[in-house]
């Protein structure tokens, strides 16, 4: 019997991963691997690891990777990769990362045009430190230091990165994805796996934004957290290319 | 005839699987790995297609498919 | 020798081109622009990579990023820029990562004054960043030191895999002066201390106990306690093995100066002025600020010595706490001090002497 869908290399055979039960974190982490060793080139690979939830990737992951201060991965990246161009670098930063405080390393990186891939996990939420408010907080949606909810007036709105990074002239290729459906999830291996031959091929940066869940910060078990991923937080991120010069 | 293997250990009870398989092979098992997590099993193995969403939809890579 | 005239500034990135270093990332600041501004000319020319950062924060984490790629790497910047620098400084000790830093420092605190000062010292000595790390700390007094610890630096942050500062003052970053520059390391040499960085995060072959892994923290706390474990015990290696300190006029001084820097060069001409008129006078300089000399202190003879006085370019006086460490209470240390941005004047150096002679 051949095996036709089997547990990837990039990942360690006898470990279990840190996250939740239902945490998409793990999906995109699998995903990442299984390009990677569809492409062959682990070997060459180098991960960029945000701070927060992100971090609990180290022990789970079977290659080279770095950690970078909180919100820095962009920047760590852009120093691997200038001064290493034959591996493959990628950042994997989670919103509070990417989006607040590394908002200036992730823009100028972007506009840079480095050639990085970024895998930029979005569900809403800082995951780690407890469920308190990220620059992508849906309004209304409830977190530990908005407890009446994301109040416009207050704490503005919910930061759309892609659209963003669109304003900018060399950023090559801006998709957004989603892991909610095999489907949906068999489009972000795939953009993932764009990103990182856009990088092969020196085109510039790219970013992979996967709207994921929290099913522990949302408070919802993992199909209820489906729900809410479905109908609030892909209504307010919708997928697709945002951009594409590949 | 296709068949799939669930690795307990790796299992977290999320039951992706079990909504996305379009055969209803799958299902939350009633007995408990040493995470303390009911891991999903394999209720209807004759039913597989070997479509491998399970496998796909899986975040912990618990599912291993073969054909 | 050949001789070349050459700034501080400038002659500090010649010499960190000259051992290797082939990534600079930095932000503009004064007076420590021309470090940046000459590399991003001098490193193309070697097949090296310049970044200007978006800030002193991405700066360093670019430097953290190339260094852990094995790449020989500087970053350098003035006090306030440093502060901020701080959080890359501290991921670098904590993961191990050899890279070298310029602070060529100003008057502070705050934004402070864009003028020469030595008021980073406790910043740079003890307490570089979050965590109670250490780091080698080399204090220049003229170009030619300069030159020569910092391309020093790269073999000792190598050694250690440990960030090293050059803790230089804005006199000496904007002086001209002539100096001796090292021989360039050649590309074979610089590809080969590369190659030789095994742990480096360039992509190895899928083997969990072999991968590339730069960890500036663990889950686990014996893990954390081990690496600090370790790292203290090669911070006691350096008191051990890596001080240097110039003694000057020391063995018969009745009044020994203790400074550093640009401090300690005026200190040094003040010493000749009085044994002109054979007044027994003397300088301890530290060379490394950290491991600080105390040995050299502390073994002075205190029937011989009288008084001690520290000199520095900072208000409150912050080398002082060391220097009354070496000295245990044996002799009355005295202090004179400027700061803000106000250069140590000769004359203010000799009127305090006076008072203690
Ligand atoms: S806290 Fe949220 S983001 Fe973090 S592992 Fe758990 S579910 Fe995933
Ligand atoms: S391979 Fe397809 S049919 Fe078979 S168990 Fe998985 S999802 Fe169901
Ligand atoms: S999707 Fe994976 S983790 Fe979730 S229940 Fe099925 S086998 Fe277990």
């Amino acid at each position: 019997m051949e095996k036709i869908y089997a547990r990837t290399k990039g990942i360690r055979p006898d470990v279990v991963s840190g996250f939740c039960p239902g945490c998409m974190h793990s999906t995109v982490i699998k995903l990442i691997g299984e390009v990677l060793e569809e492409m062959n080139i682990i070997d060459k690979t180098v991960a960029v690891l945000g701070i927060g939830c992100c971090g609990l990737k180290m022990e789970y992951m079977s290659y080279d990777n770095i950690t970078s201060p909180h919100g820095r991965a962009c920047a760590v990246a852009t120093g691997i990769k200038r001064s290493n161009p034959d591996s493959l670098v990628y950042t994997y930063q989670g919103d509070g990362d990417f989006a607040s405080i590394g908002l200036a390393e992730s823009v100028s990186a972007a506009n840079r045009g480095e050639n990085i891939s970024v895998i930029f996990i979005n569900n809403g939420i800082y995951g780690m430190t407890g469920g308190q408010l990220a620059p992508t907080t849906l309004l209304g949606m409830k977190a530990s230091t908005a407890p009446k909810g994301r109040i416009a007036e207050e704490h503005g709105y919910p930061m759309h990165m892609c659209e963003i990074l669109n304003q900018l002239t060399a950023p090559c290729y801006l998709e957004r994805t989603s892991c909610n459906t095999p489907q949906n999830t068999l489009k972000t291996r795939k953009a993932i796996k764009k990103a990182f031959q856009n990088q092969l091929d020196g085109k510039g940066f790219s970013m992979v934004e996967v709207v994921t869940n929290c099913p522990t910060n949302w408070g919802l078990d993992p199909l209820k957290s489906l729900e809410f991923l479905n109908e609030k937080m892909l209504t307010e991120y919708p997928l697709g290319v945002i951009r594409d010069n590949g | 005839m296709p068949k799939v293997e669930i690795r307990s250990e790796s299992c977290k009870s999320c039951g992706y699987c079990v909504k996305f398989c379009p055969k209803q092979v799958l299902a939350i098992g009633d007995k408990v790995n040493s995470k303390g997590y009911e891991y999903a099993k394999v209720a209807k193995p004759e039913a597989c297609i070997g479509c491998k969403m399970c496998g796909v939809i899986c975040p912990d890579a618990a599912i291993e498919v073969y054909k | 020798m050949k001789r070349v005239f050459m700034k501080g500034c400038e002659a500090i990135a010649e010499a960190a081109v000259r051992a290797g270093c082939r990534f600079f990332a930095g932000y503009p600041i004064t007076p420590q622009n021309e470090i940046p501004e000459y590399f991003s000319r001098r490193l193309p020319e070697v097949g090296g990579v310049f970044i200007q950062g978006e800030s002193e924060v991405a700066s360093i984490s670019m430097v953290y990023g190339a260094a852990s790629a094995g790449t020989r790497s500087m970053t350098s910047s003035s006090s306030p820029g440093i502060s901020l620098k701080s959080e890359g400084i501290s991921y670098c000790a904590a993961a191990r990562i050899p890279m070298v830093y310029a602070n060529i420092s100003r008057g502070g605190p705050g934004v402070g004054s864009i003028q020469p000062a030595q008021m980073d010292y406790m910043q740079a000595t003890k307490a570089s960043g979050n965590g109670g790390f250490k780091m080698m700390v080399l204090a220049p007094s003229t170009v030619q030191e300069a030159v020569d610890m910092t391309f020093a630096a790269f073999d000792y942050a190598d050694r250690d895999r440990n960030p090293v500062l050059i803790l230089c003052d804005g006199v000496i970053g904007t002086m001209m002066e002539p100096v001796v520059l090292p021989e360039m390391k050649s590309d074979e040499e610089v590809a080969a201390i590369k190659n030789s960085k095994k742990w480096a995060a360039i992509g190895h072959k899928v083997d969990y106990a072999n991968r590339g892994w730069i960890q500036p923290g663990n889950w686990s706390t014996a893990i954390m306690q081990q690496g600090n474990e370790e790292a203290a015990v090669m911070y006691e290696n350096w008191q051990k093995n890596d001080v240097q300190v110039e003694h000057y006029q020391v063995e018969d001084a009745e009044l020994v100066m203790v400074a550093y820097g640009i401090s300690a060069r005026i200190a040094k001409t003040v010493v000749d002025k009085y044994r002109a008129d054979g007044k027994k006078v003397g300088l301890i300089r530290p060379i490394t600020v950290y491991p600080f000399p105390y040995k050299a202190i502390e073994n002075l003879n205190y029937n011989q010595v009288k008084a001690i006085l520290d000199v520095e370019m900072s208000i409150p006086a912050q080398m002082l706490e060391d220097v009354s460490l070496a000295v245990k209470g044996r002799c009355p240390i005295e202090t004179c001090l400027c700061s803000g941005g106000n250069l140590m004047k000769k004359e203010q150096v000799m009127d305090a002497v006076a008072k203690l002679i």
